[in-house]
């Protein structure tokens, strides 16, 4: 908001016209399931018009030809069709965009909760090098993360194919690092993301399951699906702060300390700013710090790892990922925290990735254009299914509402089922009226919220109150093939009176 | 990049200061105590409480040390008689007519320090009913007898879990305002409505709070410096005599919600968050929070 008083222009593109939206200079509300036909057409829109930075895609890029013959086909004709968007708001975006000084990409999971999650990126990346926004301070392309630490999570090698510091798990090299002060021999395959590992279970190839601090019961598409697979494991080990959903269906359930209040630890936020979390209050009844209960569990199986505290675990981190090096727990204490890469105790950390792209020649890999083409949702609309439902979530709650149900918000009314009051005419509900809401996997019941930020065709419902409105009864488990995340953000629905 | 540097003399002393700074600035640099009431790092100032003023050669009133800018060869007097005693009238004229008994130990000193008697105004008004001044029309005024102070005593609004509001502690130093508006929230949920005596902080149309725009941030709480708003969990220990600032440890940790990393600052009592405000000084959002950091944390005490 600094930004926008200080001049910042702002596009908002989102099917709903969001608080955002309304401090933007522009709102582009596409059809959900659109956003590879705009970027691509934003594409198409600043090639024609001679507005590459044609310096920085020479230097710096790969692949533009091929690029630019697959966009040739998405005119702003053909991009108003797809997306409903006026194809002047679609020029005067792309004409904004690629002559601002400085310019972000920001995207959240409007992009990523798709079928074509990582193509959606990959699109949005196109357009940064394209204009060269990127790698410089000011510009960029930023992943705004929903969750306090799901950066650092994937930093600190929650990934299937990577160790810590974003390390090669099938690159022999990284893996003799680990191993060597690890102390063990280490798989030499990448493992399952969630979606595979769902997969696997239900196929009964993998069979015993340790979840800490997820709540897949409530949170996984295709819910009823999910439960059916984790009712089937042999064993299941849930480690959570409460007995949610999912710690209900577990064979052992291990009370953990809440991470950001009762252990001591860090954090690593969207901007990849490595921050402290302290222990302020003593965790209940048996509820331990979650490094006690790993190297507990370690101990009953035979390995004495003794019980690291969380800075000796962090200095041991630090020693395998240079990304991480330069982090002491007494820098990130005095500095209030670093972003990486910093790589030594005089690094002062780094606001901004990619600076290399911008040396002559480049540093490093060269970085590819990628063809991506417009896939429709894989939930196709009917007569049957006529309605698009989006998922997402309030401000004043938090996914499947196990943390936020807990305190008493003013501004928080029962869950919905959010309509464009012309929808609602159309199908013959009244506001506060109880629907039931039916997709190709399940019905819910819901009451109707009118709400005219809502383009007509466009429901919204939120996952935060899954004991009340299942909202993942009616999602499609179709998965992104590169990333595995599901399309929790386009569900073809009907709307029935009760 | 050099910052050019301004000279201006306070007290009789050369004061350097970068060029931009305030009157405010150059006084804390030079280690001359100043009272704020209305001013905040992290705000715009208001220039609404005049505590601050200083007498500045040239001026033919006092100037507002926390807004005017330093210009080479000002000359400053932060402690003249005229300087005092103006002090002491703003703070004995708010003192008479709002309750400034819960305000920071900081205020506490300032009337102590200026000698101010807000007694001496005479004997407080009895409270006015439950809504009587959030419906006043400007220009409905009754002018005072002179026998009794006008004071803005009035019944304490307690509408929900997240916080109280008690407008006889309200010295109308627009902080609140601020911290709803573009200095931080950008929600614009409250503003000064009336005029004169008869103005007061009010939602649009004096609307409920949780009918209103306010998104229950909580940005508008740490900023009030006489206990005006004041989160539910302070007011009921308070209420019960439990509140004990001194039993209270405070640590600093980050939000357990979004990516943005907010970092929190628990003030803990008896192993319970009492409190929970974000550091100024810290460039992620320079204290301010969501309704989630704010108030979000009550799973960490659901021990049962």
């Amino acid at each position: 908001m600094k930004g926008i008083h200080n001049g910042a222009k702002l596009y908002t593109v989102d099917p709903r016209r969001t608080s955002s939206a309304q401090w933007a200079d522009l709102w582009l509300g596409l059809d959900v399931g659109t956003d590879i036909a705009l970027a691509n057409a934003v594409a198409r829109e600043i090639i024609k018009s001679g507005l590459t930075h044609r310096a920085f895609i020479e230097n710096a890029t790969t692949d533009f030809e091929a690029y630019e013959a697959s966009v040739e086909s998405y005119t702003l004709e053909y991009a108003e069709d797809i997306t409903s968007l006026p194809r002047e708001s679609i020029r005067e975006f792309a004409h904004s965009y690629a002559k601002a000084d400085r310019a972000q990409l920001c995207w959240t999971l409007g992009i990523t909760e798709h079928y074509t999650a990582t193509d959606n990126v990959c699109a949005l990346i196109n357009l940064a090098l394209l204009t060269g926004h990127v790698g410089r301070w000011g510009s960029g392309v930023v992943p705004i993360r929903g969750q306090n630490n799901v950066q650092g999570g994937g930093d600190m090698g929650s990934l299937p194919n990577k160790f810590p510091g974003f390390q090669d798990v099938e690159n022999p090299e990284s893996r003799a690092k680990f191993e060597k002060v690890w102390g063990t021999s280490l798989p030499d395959k990448s493992g399952l993301h969630l979606s595979l590992m769902f997969e696997a279970m239900a196929r009964g190839e993998l069979t015993s399951l340790y979840v800490i601090g997820e709540n897949p019961a409530q949170s996984e598409a295709d819910v009823s699906h999910a439960i059916k697979v984790l009712e089937g494991l042999e064993h299941f080990v849930v480690q959570d702060l409460f007995l949610t959903k999912t710690a209900e269906l577990a064979d052992v359930v291990f009370p953990a300390a809440a991470s950001w209040a009762e252990s001591e630890g860090t954090v690593t936020s969207s901007e990849r700013r490595v921050q402290r979390v302290r222990k302020a209050l003593d965790p209940p009844g048996e509820a331990k710090d979650d490094i006690e209960i790993i190297c507990r569990l370690a101990q009953a199986m035979g390995h004495d790892w003794s019980v690291p505290t969380a800075e000796e675990a962090w200095d041991e981190l630090r020693s395998l990922s240079p990304l991480h090096a330069g982090m002491s727990y007494a820098r990130l204490e005095e500095l209030g925290g670093l972003q990486w890469p910093c790589p030594d105790e005089n690094h002062p950390g780094s606001p901004f990735l990619h600076g290399r792209l911008w040396e002559r020649p480049a540093g490093g890999r060269l970085a590819p254009f990628s063809v991506v083409e417009h896939v429709p949702p894989v939930d196709k609309l009917s007569d049957e299914f006529p309605l698009r439902l989006t998922t997402g979530r309030r401000l004043d709650s938090y996914n499947t509402g196990v943390q936020t149900g807990s305190f008493n918000s003013p501004i928080r009314n029962r869950e919905t089922l959010d309509l464009a009051p012309v929808d609602a005419e159309r199908y013959g509900v009244h506001e506060g009226q109880n629907v039931k809401i039916t997709s190709r996997r399940g019905s819910i019941e819901a009451p109707v919220r009118f709400d005219t930020n809502l383009r007509p065709g466009l429901a919204f419902l939120t996952l935060h109150f899954p004991d009340e409105v299942d909202v993942n009864q009616l999602t499609i488990e179709a998965w992104d093939p590169k990333s595995g995340t599901s399309e929790f953000k386009a569900t073809a629905i009907r709307v029935d009176a009760t | 990049m050099s910052e050019r540097l301004v000279e201006i003399e306070i007290d009789g002393d050369t004061v350097s200061v970068t060029e931009g700074a305030t009157l405010l600035d150059a006084c804390r640099q030079k280690g001359v105590e100043t009272p704020t009431l209305c001013y905040l790092e992290n705000l715009t100032p208001i220039n609404a409480c005049r505590v601050c003023v200083v007498e500045l050669e040239g001026s033919r009133i006092l100037v507002p040390a926390c807004s005017r800018q330093a210009e080479p060869g000002m000359k400053v007097k932060t402690d003249s008689e005229r300087v005092r005693h103006s002090r002491k009238l703003v703070l004995e004229l708010l003192a008479s007519s709002v309750d400034m008994s819960l305000a920071t130990d900081e205020v506490q000193g300032f009337m102590e320090r200026y000698d101010a008697k807000p007694e001496r105004f005479g004997t407080p008004a009895p409270p006015t009913e439950a809504g009587d001044r959030d419906s006043r029309h400007t220009g409905h005024h009754h002018a005072p007898t002179g026998e009794l102070a006008e004071t803005v005593a009035q019944p304490i609004k307690i509408h929900d879990e997240m916080y109280v509001r008690d407008y006889s502690r309200c010295i109308l130093c627009y902080k609140c305002v601020e911290a709803c508006g573009t200095d931080a929230q950008n929600t614009f949920a409250i503003a000064v409505a009336g005029r004169g005596f008869d103005a007061r902080i009010s939602t649009e149309f004096d609307t409920l709070l949780d009918n209103s725009a306010c998104v229950y941030c909580g940005n508008c709480i740490p900023v009030c410096p006489t206990g005006a708003l004041m989160f539910k969990v302070e007011h009921d220990h308070r209420e019960a005599g439990t509140w004990d600032e001194a039993k209270q440890a405070v640590t600093r940790t980050v939000c357990s919600y979004c990516g943005v990393g907010c970092n929190l600052e628990l003030h803990v009592q008896d192993n319970e968050i009492v409190r929970v405000t974000s550091p100024q000084d810290h460039d992620v959002t320079n204290g301010h929070l969501c309704i989630k950091g704010r108030f979000g944390w009550q799973f960490v005490q659901n021990r049962d």
